[in-house]
Order: C-alpha cells, then structure tokens, then sequence
C-alpha cells in the first residue's frame, strides 16, 4: 500500500469511464452521460429477447468470473446480481461479510486482495458505508470492474436503471414526464440515484414526497420539486414511485408510528387518483403493504413492481457486459 | 553558550516588533534585540540577512498519541515534526489511553517529552475522572504536577457535572477547555449537513451540533465565571455567539484548526477521506465567517488539531475512516498563508500561532522579550515548496494538502537557546 | 460502383425452390441475421411467397471476439417469433466471410430448441473461410482479396458494392 492511495482522487462519477467514454466501473449514475443510460437501455432490451429463449443463456462473459461481493444482506438484489452473470455464461462466486467480521481484524482492503488474488473479472458491491463501492474501485487491479450495488445512501446506480427502463417501456419519452418519488428520501440510495437518473434523461419534472423529517439538507439541490402534501405531490404525475419505510425510522424519532404515515403518505387507489390516469406505480421492492403502499394497488392493474424485477435481470446482464466488453 | 543571531527581520506581535536586528542569546534566554551586550562575544554567529526571526510557535492542540496510541506517534516522532516545523511549545489533550487524570500520566508524559528534547509540552489535564463527565478528577494535584489547565473536549458530560467540575476548576485557577459538540445532534454522523452530505448519502452532522452546544456551555460559564476556552470551532453561526459573548464580558476565548480555514465541504465531494475531521469541514460561507472571527480576535489562535494516524485508519470506506489531520507541519505554513491572501496581516497570522494560544494557555512563551527562554525560528521567506505527504516528520502522513504550494521555510529551531531542528542536518 | 441483386436474388429464389421441393415437408421457417441478411431474407421470403414474419438474429452475445472488442454498441433484440423445435430452418446471410458470424448464428439459434435441419443462404460467398462452413445456397461467389469487403445495402433497393480497404500503415 502506497501513500499514493490517500491523495485526493477523481470524483466518483470521473473514475467510472475508459478515456474512449465506454463504462468501466457503474459506482453512481451522477455525472453520466445520457448517451450511455439510453446505450445501457437499448442493450437491456436485447436482453429480455434473451429471457424469451429456452436455453436463458448467452455465451458472452463465458470464462470470466464474477464475485458477489455483499457486505450487507440481501438475498433480492444478489439474487438478481447472480442470475444476470449466470445468463451471460459467467461463473459465479457469493462472498457474504457479516460486518462484524471486518471489523475483527480483517480490513476491507484485506478482504479485497485476497478475493483479487483469486483472478476476478468484476466486483459487485453491496456495503452499509457510502462511498464503499468508490473506495473499491479506486483500490482494484486494473482490469477489474465494480458494479455498486448499493453503498449507504449513496447510491444504486443498477435499480435506478432499471427503474428507467421499466419507465421508457411503458412511457416512452422522458422529456413529457412527471415522475413522483414518495417516502424516505433521507436513507434512501436509490431515490438518489434515480433522481440523477431522471434528471439526465431531461424528465420534465421530477417530485420528491415526503415530511421534512425523511428528506435531506438541500434535496432541492438535486434537481427535484419537494411536496409535504401527498395529494398536491401526486397531482397530475404519470409515475409513481415509492420508497420502502424501515421501521427504525419510528424508533429514530422520525416519524410518529406506521398508522400516521400509512394515513398520510400511504399510496391507496384512492390517492391514485391524484395522478393521470394512465400513470404507473413502482417499487423498487420488498414493500411494507400496508405501510407506504396499500395491497390492492401493489397488486392492481397499474402496478409495473414484477416487472421491475424481470427487467433487473436485463439491465445487469447489460450492465456487466458493457463493463467487461470495454475492458482494455 | 553565546549565539548571536545577525541581521534578521525580527516579527514578534507580542512586542510589536516588526524590523530588521540582531538578536542575542546566552544560554537559554534571549538577552538583547538590536545591540550587543557590553563584553559579550558569540561562540556561534547565524548570519540571517533575508530570513524572518519568529517567536517559537505554540500549538494550543496537538494529540501526541502517547500514552496508548503508539501506533498512529509518539512524543519523540511528533514532538521532532512540530519542531521542524517551527513550533516550541505543545499543548497536548488528555485523550490518551490512560486518560491524563493524575500526576503519574503527567509525570511520564512530562519525562518522554524532556527526553525527546525537541518541544516544551504543556498538558490539559482531564476535568472528570477517565474523561467519563461522572467524578472531577484530583485538580489540585494535576496542577501540581503540571497541568496548565483541564479540559473534557468533545467527550460527554451532563451538564451538571460539568457545571461543579468548572466551579472546581475555576476555584483551583485552571482554565477549561471544551469543544462544543451535542452527540445526541451528531448521532453517527461524518459530513456537514448539507447539499453535499445529501448528494453523497453520507450520515450527516447539523450546524446545531454544535451551535447548540455553544449555547449552553456560554450559560454555564456566565452561571460559574469559570475562565473557558471553546476549542475547534467550525460554524459561522458560532463564532457569531462567541464574539457577542466576549463583548458582554465572559470569560472565553476559542480556537479554529488551521483546516478549518481552508476546506470546506467540497473537498470531500470524492469522498476523500483525509478531509474526514471533527467537526466537519462545513461551506464556504463557514469558512467566510471563521475567517472573520481569526481577523476581529473572537478566535485568538490558530491550532493544528494535529491527529496522525497510521495508514489504516484512512483506508475503509469515508464513514468508517477515523477523523482528523496530521496538521503540525502545515500550521505554520497555513497560518502565513492567510496572511497572503488577505485575510489576516502577517503579524496577526503570527500572532495566531504564538502569543494568542500562549495568552490563552498562560504560558510565557510565544514572544521573544528579553530575558525569555530563547525559542525562536529562523525561516526563509523566499522559499517556495510543494507539501509533499511522503516526507512528512510526523509519523501520521494524514494530511490533505499534499501537493499544496507554501512560501517559507523553516531554517531552524531554538528551543530555549539549543538548536532542535537544523535544515541543513 | 454498385452492382445490382436482381440475379442474385433469382438464384437463389431457384436454388431455395430446389431444397424445399427436395424436402417435401412442411415450410420452412426464415431466420435473416442482422442487418444485412434481413434485408436478403425478407427479399426471398416474398419471392417464394412464403407467410410473414421472419425470424432475426443479432449474434452480438455469441461474437467469439467480444473480450477483444466488446459489446457492440448498437446491438439489437433477436426476435424468432415461432417455435424452431422440428422444423427445417433457411439460415439467411448476406455475405459468407470467415464464417464466424454463421457459427455464432448456429449457437443462438440451438439456444431457441432443436431445429429438424438448417439450410445456409448467401448472397455472397467471398470466400476467405477460417472455419468448415459452406452455404448450400449461394447468390454469387466471387475472390476477393483481404483488403477488399463487401458492402451491402439496403433494405430497398437492395444492392452491393466491392470497396478496397485502406490498411494502417503500421
């Protein structure tokens, strides 16, 4: 390890790119170019023809190998992680570090030489510290990739994009769109990266919903419209996309109890109403019923949230393949 | 052993000295500034035509890591880099393992420091027992041993221990030094509350975290009269109270960290985690009124917070990185800085680093009156340099201003009459 | 100068007729790889009257050179919007190279089911083969040297042209 390493480094959105502009790493959707979220969508859609097949298959990273790197549980996104890097031939290894294990002694850096060691062609990351994946990135060999795949509240770059992808297949044109985000903001990764997402795609409004308690410093900052009122906030948009309430948050002081939030920030059908009439409603999953989303609308015809997830598995195998196909 | 010093331009703000003079040593004092004492004849001559004579500096908060944090320093390692950077004299923070409570970890601290030899330590004792803000530690007994004042930092205590334990510790005539900090405000958090802690998701710490806490700890010195002195402070909005204090006759004074004068929020915009300190680096709007408060005395002294670390301290993830700067080498050079870009006159910018923490510490040091301890540097303005992390003295390369471009240098250290630090050994 | 793919496009109409008399069993279904011989298949499928739509296949995820030159950027969904289990497949390319593109082809196309048979069309065999592959049909052989490529456009009209390569200098 060389001093060389705690120098100031590029900002994360600047490391991701080979000089020629192709994806190296995918650490934050901030800063991207729109041509490369349209590129990442566009191959995504080649992808689903794939899902269509008998054998879900592709010869395409055949030999290259892939570590689940998860310092976080999540059986859902590493699942999805898997599939994708399955479907495109490569090999799959799942490395799950309890926290606790990090911290008896073993650093993170530690953890990564060795995995290194092993000849890996790609990281994917989950880590509870924002900037992890940044970290990683900046520490890896240089013919490995990291895909971030969730670090703090930083950001989720890959359900971002699939949040968009679900969005263009049923809407088409950004430019026309009022997209609405609902709930808590504050710890929320993918509302962040999503809110980049959107405003790189020159979506025509993007709205945050939510009490002041659940919303970050300066969120206007990021490119969004704020609403305490969830009707006002629902008005007129075309989609809806709700975060996932931890119950920690009650105990945090952030909110009063459930029944309060379900009462004022809860999306029924009756709320939908609010929106256009042809407006979506989405998940990135798992959702609380009865907490941020009422079970016959998570359920009801304009629910996309299984299709999301169907779509996750495109946008990976997009994702990872743009990463190793550019690798020089 | 008789140096005279020939032809320097002699800056001491303490002595409104401003020209240039020869200056005169014999032993350990300074004995005359301009002319030679009658029959005095020098068994050494330092010829300083072109070079600044300054008051040896004070830094009013370094932590030595010594006792227990041998890994990120020690006394000799640090102590070595402070004066090769011009400083004399360290006031270091009782946050050591064990706690500074008593005259033994005084006395050790007291001897590593005399065998070292590079640096005068001063130490702040700590004003609850294990610095747990439950018992007042044995101040009368500290003081004793040493001890120039005592202090509970940023570290818990409710106020009504912390309220008897200033009572205390005005009765014994020590000043207390506290850094305002609400941990129930700070919780977890690592970045100012702001546009760029949102951007970043990182957890993050309100201004009230620490305008609050000023808010009552100027209750609690209006209720004791205790002399106080608010240490690190990173608000606007803070040195805001602290002036209006001052003005209604408190007993205060405060301190900024030399970072604090320069980063802002943005310099952790990629998470670089060597701008991971306590308090945060907050916006330029901070930094603005920080500035103010150095250039109108509401903050008197400019401190290096100096805390090495070993490597892997800063190496995780910006959250799970231990805050701080190894800062002892960039505050002299900071200090000058300032007064480069405007914000402080060159005598200020050295009063900040000299008589204004001596004042605060009451001590005699930072001034170079006849008849003194003979600490001193000899510095080249002329030479401008990169800060190179690489070739820092201090065992902890911590610093964010690597690659930084500074004028001056510091020639040489005298701490009282003997040379500490030569450039040229 | 570009050449017409009128006569082409009647030999191969000839030839295909031949196969499928020769097979005797049911249509056959039409796979066109893109881009190329999409144009080249949709042109045939309307000669020999047979029902729409055809089968496509981009081959971007089967390219045996995607670790030296990645993904291409503008790759597009391949589409077989019938079952190929059993049935007599007509493999439709536009010009017959090296040969990698049809094994590609042959790999995705098994990833679909177990076709009965493939029959292999080209409008152009250009030669230069690095693999053991041969077109049962073929529009127009022609020698062509290393620097010199076939262009095919289209989709109307449908025409090629034979253009000499400028080569590094290296």
């Amino acid at each position: 390890m060389t001093e060389q390493h705690l120098q100031a480094g590029p900002l994360p959105s600047g490391m991701q790119l080979h000089d020629d502009g192709r994806l190296r790493h995918l650490l934050t959707i901030e800063g991207l170019p729109r041509e490369l979220l349209v590129e990442i969508m566009d191959t995504a859609e080649s992808f689903v023809s794939v899902q269509a097949k008998t054998v879900k298959k592709v010869p395409l990273l055949r030999g290259k190998t892939i570590v689940n790197l998860f310092f976080e549980p999540s059986t859902r996104t590493r699942t999805t992680f898997e599939l994708a890097a399955k479907r495109l031939s490569a090999d799959v290894l799942n490395i799950n570090i309890a926290t606790s294990a990090t911290t008896k002694g073993e650093s993170l850096l530690d953890t990564l030489r060795n995995i290194e060691a092993m000849f890996c062609d790609m990281f994917i990351v989950r880590h509870a510290d924002s900037g992890a994946a940044h970290f990683i990135a900046r520490h890896v060999a240089p013919h490995v990739s990291v895909l971030n795949a969730g670090d703090g509240s930083h950001a989720h770059p890959t359900q971002a994009m699939l949040d968009m992808f679900t969005i263009r297949r049923h809407k088409g044109d950004f430019t026309r769109l009022k997209v609405a985000i609902v709930g808590d903001v504050l710890h929320s990764r993918v509302a962040r990266s999503q809110i980049h997402a959107l405003n790189i795609l020159n979506t025509a409004e993007v709205r945050v919903i939510a009490p002041r308690t659940l919303l970050p410093a300066d969120v206007e900052k990021l490119g969004v419209h704020v609403f305490n009122d969830m009707d006002e906030g629902l008005h007129d948009v075309d989609v809806v996309i709700m975060l996932r309430l931890q119950k920690e948050r009650m105990q945090s002081a952030l909110l009063p109890s459930a029944h309060e939030y379900f009462q004022l920030y809860g999306l029924t059908n009756e709320r939908l109403k609010a929106a256009r009439e042809d407006a979506i409603v989405m998940h990135p999953g798992p959702a609380n019923r009865g907490v941020e989303i009422a079970s016959d609308v998570a359920d009801g015809s304009r629910s996309v949230i299984l299709e999301q997830v169907s779509n996750g598995i495109a946008i990976r195998m997009a994702i990872m393949s743009m990463v190793t196909g550019a690798a020089q | 052993m008789k140096i005279s010093i020939r032809n320097g331009h002699i800056i001491d703000p303490a002595n409104d000295l401003d020209q240039v003079a020869d200056l005169f040593i014999e032993d350990d004092k300074i004995v005359s500034i301009g002319t030679q004492p009658d029959g005095f004849s020098d068994d050494e001559t330092i010829d300083a035509s072109g070079h600044w004579i300054l008051p040896g500096l004070v830094d009013l908060g370094a932590r030595l890591r010594e006792p227990g944090q041998e890994h990120k320093g020690s006394i000799a390692s640090e102590s070595r880099a402070a004066a090769a950077s011009g400083i004399t004299h360290i006031a270091c923070l009782p946050d050591t393992d064990p706690v500074i409570d008593s005259p033994a970890e005084v006395d050790f601290v007291l001897q590593q420091a005399e065998e070292a030899g590079y640096c005068q330590i001063s130490i702040i004792g700590a004003l609850t027992l294990e610095l747990e803000g439950r018992t007042l530690s044995e101040m009368a007994a500290l003081r004793q041993a040493g001890c120039i004042g005592v202090g509970q930092f940023n570290i818990p205590c409710d106020y009504s221990v912390l309220r008897h334990s200033m009572e205390y510790a005005a009765s014994q005539g020590l000043t207390v030094y506290l850094q305002p900090q609400d941990n129930s405000l700070l919780s977890n958090g690592c970045a100012h509350e702001g546009a760029i802690a949102t951007r970043l998701g990182l957890p993050p710490i309100p201004e009230a975290a620490e305008t609050a806490s000023i808010g009552a700890l100027l209750a609690l010195i209006e209720q004791t009269g205790a002399r106080s002195h608010l240490c690190r402070l990173s608000t606007a909005r803070g040195v805001n109270m602290v002036r209006q204090a001052r003005a209604e006759g408190l007993p205060v004074t405060a301190d900024l960290s030399a970072h604090q004068a320069f980063l802002t929020e943005m310099d952790i915009s990629d998470f670089n985690s060597l701008c991971h300190v306590l308090p945060p680096l907050r916006t330029e709007r901070d930094r603005d009124g920080l500035r103010q408060g150095l250039f109108d005395g509401t903050l008197q002294v400019l401190c290096s917070d100096h805390q090495p670390h070993e490597l892997d301290a800063k190496l995780a993830p910006f959250p799970s990185t231990e805050p701080g700067i190894s800062g002892l080498e960039t505050l002299l050079p900071l200090a000058l800085r300032l007064s480069e870009e405007g914000v402080l006159s060159r005598s200020q910018a050295i009063a900040r680093v000299t008589s204004g923490p001596a004042e605060v510490l009451g001590i005699d040091a930072g001034n170079l009156t006849i008849g003194t301890s003979a600490d001193l540097c000899i510095f080249d303005p002329g030479h401008s340099w990169e800060f190179d992390t690489e070739a820092m003295l201090s065992a902890g390369t911590n610093s964010p201003f690597g690659g930084w471009s500074f004028n001056g240098q510091v020639l040489r250290t005298l701490l009282a009459g003997d040379t500490v630090y030569d450039i040229k050994l | 100068m570009t050449e017409s793919v009128a006569e082409l496009l009647n030999s191969m109409e000839q030839q295909c007729r031949q196969v499928i008399d020769a097979q005797g069993s049911a249509e056959p279904c039409i796979i066109g790889i893109h881009t190329g011989g999409v144009w080249v298949a949709e042109a045939l499928r309307e000669r020999l009257g047979l029902p729409g739509p055809i089968g496509t296949l981009d081959i971007s995820f089967y390219r045996d050179d995607f670790s030296h030159i990645g993904l291409h950027p503008q790759v597009k969904p391949s589409e077989i919007p019938f079952d190929i289990e059993d049935r007599h497949i007509l493999l439709i390319d536009d010009v017959l190279h090296t040969g990698r593109t049809i094994r590609a082809a042959l790999n995705e196309i098994f990833d679909y089911g177990r076709p009965a048979c493939i029959t292999l069309a080209v409008l152009i065999d250009r030669g230069g083969r690095e693999l053991p592959i041969a077109a049962q049909i073929t529009g127009a052989t022609l020698d062509l040297n290393a620097d010199q490529e076939v262009q095919v456009q289209g989709p109307e009209p449908l025409s090629y042209r034979i253009v000499t390569k400028e080569l590094p200098n290296d």
